[in-house]
């Protein structure tokens, strides 16, 4: 079998139980909370109106910031959380999935429910009153009952919104079926990223017409096939929760990783060489930048590569420049004192911004260093990852070489390179370990004010793995390694158009060219 | 006995009044029709014997209980309730409807399935209709579980909105001939709203006519018949009179030819 479809096969069973978990968990726990406010909702327009008026509101932000920031108000939490009571909690991957995806399937449950019962005869309801029920036994007996076809119908509509939206958790650090489409997305793997829409897809259609059959045996006061449905969800939902049991409470190191091709290799790499000590390994890939950091220094994950020039303005806030050498023993001792984490030291590589072009555009304009740039600049447009123009190393490559674009564009990595190549933009924020720099024959400028940081790749290990035997002796010999020509090529190999590998098999050649054993 | 002393509802705070200052004394077993234009209030006076409306004055009071100092749904379990719209529920089997009230009561479930049987017998329907949903019954047919449901708990009294308002003439005169029936047999007290005054003179032993909320005539059928003094409650029993008038001078005509 081709080598991408049999490794997507491979982690399908953490991936979709992963998913399968999250969204059960979401839509019991939005069922849990929209059924009492329904009921609450139903007699008094008061409540009503601002309740379906939030559910709204919330359905409107765009999914991914709803993610988002649960982070910041779950970390706020957990650190009141710590000081009150002396235990904290993880503010990444799944809690704020949880949360951000229950919020989400609230509103069509709600909806639905609310119509269906103020759609009620009222002849119906005149007659449960008249027959002698009170409130409580009219709305068991006769309002849900009857409102239950179309609330089933609104848990239809919520549960395909959150199977579609907890591909959205990766970036948090809850693995899911997002996991493909982010990986997919990184290394321009287009079987990977079909792959977990196609997974996602089909679940969601499972799941649909799982309930479909619950609405059915309501709607036909056929209990038997109701009781189908739901017996079959719940397998489906205990499958799941098995799957984690048996391959991995206890595996023995979890390495993480962000969203892009060098990491996913690296961590790749790092696995291997854990592995051959004889201890299990869970790689937790597609991590946001910042969550990366976070999950590190709460444990989550035991060590994963960051770079310094991240660490020092993204963790310590800090705007100064002092130089290779300065700034990594300062990390050392910072992050070691501030986190407890621990740098183990640099790989023997850098993948800094940079600015690159076409090298023949570059050459007619006679630019060879951003001070060159500077010059031409009103002229040309530049483009730059999602994150750049947000940076303090854009504010400072302005200042410093009073830069002045004509226009400037953010994209995707993967389609940043894309548009220097069909010439939308002129110049862009590259990465120097990058092998489309040399696959793309782009030319690097130079940078003689050293505006930008170093971006040294180190290896970080989380305060409770401080002093590990095992990840030393794995992590040890990594340092100062892995020079800058080998992991271009290894990049390279994962993204180029044509013979692409998968990163586990860039990890391996890397690991024969670095002559690790 | 059912007995309503100067009861008075106003749904807009006390700018008008749907009944005002109405008292009525029904004896144990009669049926008392209650007649009246849309808008008199009579289905007021009516739901407020079963607490469906809470009068601001006036006090309503079955065998010498005051109703307000019952829980409602305590109450109208024990009062059978049928109105026009007959509410089924259609979620639920024919047999559950009809046993819905001493079910909430909690009557073991062998003398619920017994009386099911009895009621749906008594109301003429056939027994292979107890599994049935509601919705696959005719409008005659499910007034019918209407009524039956209304007698399963074995109430004294029945208050009945308009029972056989929405029904085909040959149906309702049926269906309206079969209840009195029942009337008699199960020794109850009937209080009917309606305003088909021809109903009430053939079912009803007494006539309560209503106009803005206050009652204007109350007599046997023969008595309001036979004249009033008031022009309207004259209007309106002339009416089933000369109908009848109409009809015999009718049957006569076509005897002579």
């Amino acid at each position: 079998m081709n080598e991408r479809l049999s490794s997507a096969l491979r982690v399908l069973p953490d991936y979709l139980s992963q998913h399968v978990l999250l969204s059960a968990a979401s839509l019991a726990l939005g069922l849990l909370v929209s059924v009492p406010l329904l009921i609450a909702a139903r007699r008094s327009a008061r409540v009503r109106w601002p309740v379906l008026a939030v559910a709204s509101l919330i359905q409107t932000v765009p999914s991914i910031a709803l993610l988002a920031l649960f982070y910041p108000l779950l970390l706020g939490l957990s650190s009141l959380c710590k000081r009150l009571f002396g235990v904290g909690f993880p503010a990444l991957g799944f809690l704020p999935s949880l949360l951000a995806l229950t919020l989400y399937s609230i509103l069509p449950i709600l909806r639905n429910g609310i119509t269906a019962i103020l759609n009620l005869d009222p002849a119906i309801l005149q007659a449960a009153s008249g027959v002698g029920m009170t409130d409580r036994q009219r709305l068991l007996r006769v309002e849900l009952p009857l409102a239950a076809p179309m609330l089933m119908a609104g848990l239809r509509t919520s549960a395909v919104w959150v199977i579609g939206t907890a591909t959205l958790a990766t970036p948090v650090g809850q693995t899911s079926l997002g996991n493909y489409i982010f990986t997919g997305l990184q290394v321009e793997d287009w079987v990977w990223v079909l792959f977990g829409c196609g997974a996602a897809v089909a679940l969601a259609l499972l799941t649909d017409q799982l309930l479909a059959l619950i609405e059915l045996g309501l709607g036909r006061r056929r209990p038997r096939l109701a009781w189908t449905g739901l017996g079959l969800l719940l397998l489906g939902v205990a499958a799941a929760g098995v799957v984690p049991l048996r391959a991995g409470r206890h595996a023995g190191y979890v390495v993480g990783a962000k969203d892009f091709s060098e990491q996913y290799i690296l961590a790749s790499l790092i696995s291997s060489r854990i592995r051959a000590q004889g201890y299990s390994v869970r790689e937790r890939t597609d991590l946001g930048s910042v969550f990366a950091f976070r999950a590190l220094a709460a444990n989550e994950i035991d060590t994963y590569v960051d770079y310094t020039g991240t660490l020092w303005t993204n963790i310590l806030h800090r705007t100064d420049m002092p130089g290779r050498r300065r700034m990594l023993q300062d990390l050392r001792v910072q992050l070691r004192r501030r986190y407890g984490v621990v740098l183990l030291g640099p790989l023997g590589f850098e993948n800094a911004y940079v600015l690159a072009m076409r090298r023949g555009e570059a050459a007619r304009l006679g630019i060879r260093t951003i001070e060159d740039l500077a010059r031409a600049a009103p002229r040309l447009t530049i483009g730059g990852d999602l994150e750049f123009f947000a940076r303090p190393e854009w504010r400072m490559l302005e200042e410093r070489y009073g830069l002045h674009f004509r226009a400037e564009r953010a994209y995707e990595p993967t389609f940043m390179y894309k548009a220097l190549m069909s010439r939308e933009v002129d110049v862009i924020t590259a990465f120097s370990s990058d092998g489309r720099i040399a696959a793309d024959h782009l030319v690097v400028l130079k940078d003689p004010l050293h505006a930008i940081p170093p971006y040294d790749a180190v290896v970080l290990l989380a305060p409770k793995r401080a002093s590990d035997p095992v990840l030393r002796r794995a992590l040890e010999p990594l340092i100062g390694a892995i020079p800058l020509k080998l992991m271009r090529h290894a990049n390279y190999m994962v993204e180029r158009p044509a013979d692409q590998r998968t990163p586990a098999q860039a990890a391996r050649w890397l690991a024969r060219a670095a002559h690790l054993h | 006995m059912i007995a309503v002393e100067s009861v008075s509802k106003s749904f807009d705070g006390g700018a008008s009044f749907a009944v005002r200052a109405v008292s009525l004394r029904v004896p144990a077993r009669a049926f008392v029709a209650i007649v009246g234009d849309s808008g008199s209030g009579k289905t007021t006076l009516l739901k407020t014997i079963n607490r469906l409306i809470e009068p601001q004055q006036g006090e309503v009071i079955i065998d010498e209980e005051p109703v307000r100092t019952v829980a409602p749904h305590a109450l109208r379990r024990r009062i059978g309730y049928v109105f026009q719209g007959i509410g089924l529920f259609p979620h639920m089997s024919i047999a559950e409807n009809i046993g819905i009230t001493p079910r909430l009561i909690g009557w073991p479930e062998p003398k619920i399935r017994a009386r099911v049987e009895e009621l749906i017998d008594l109301v003429a329907l056939p027994r292979s209709y107890l599994a049935r949903l509601p919705a696959e019954l005719s409008g005659g047919q499910r007034q019918r579980v209407g009524i039956a449901r209304a007698l399963a708990a074995r109430p004294h009294i029945m208050l009945m909105d308009e029972p056989f308002g929405a029904l085909d003439p040959v149906t309702r005169d049926a269906l309206g001939a079969e209840y009195r029936r029942l009337h008699e047999s199960m020794r109850l007290t009937t209080l009917m709203v309606t305003h088909d005054i021809l109903e009430a003179v053939l079912l009803a032993d007494r006539i309560v006519v209503m106009r803005a909320g206050a009652i204007v005539a109350d007599g046997e059928p023969r008595a309001l018949l036979s004249g009033h003094p008031d022009p309207q409650v004259r209007t309106l029993m002339d009416m089933p009179r000369r109908q009848a008038e109409r009809v015999r001078a009718l049957l006569e005509e076509r005897a002579r030819e």
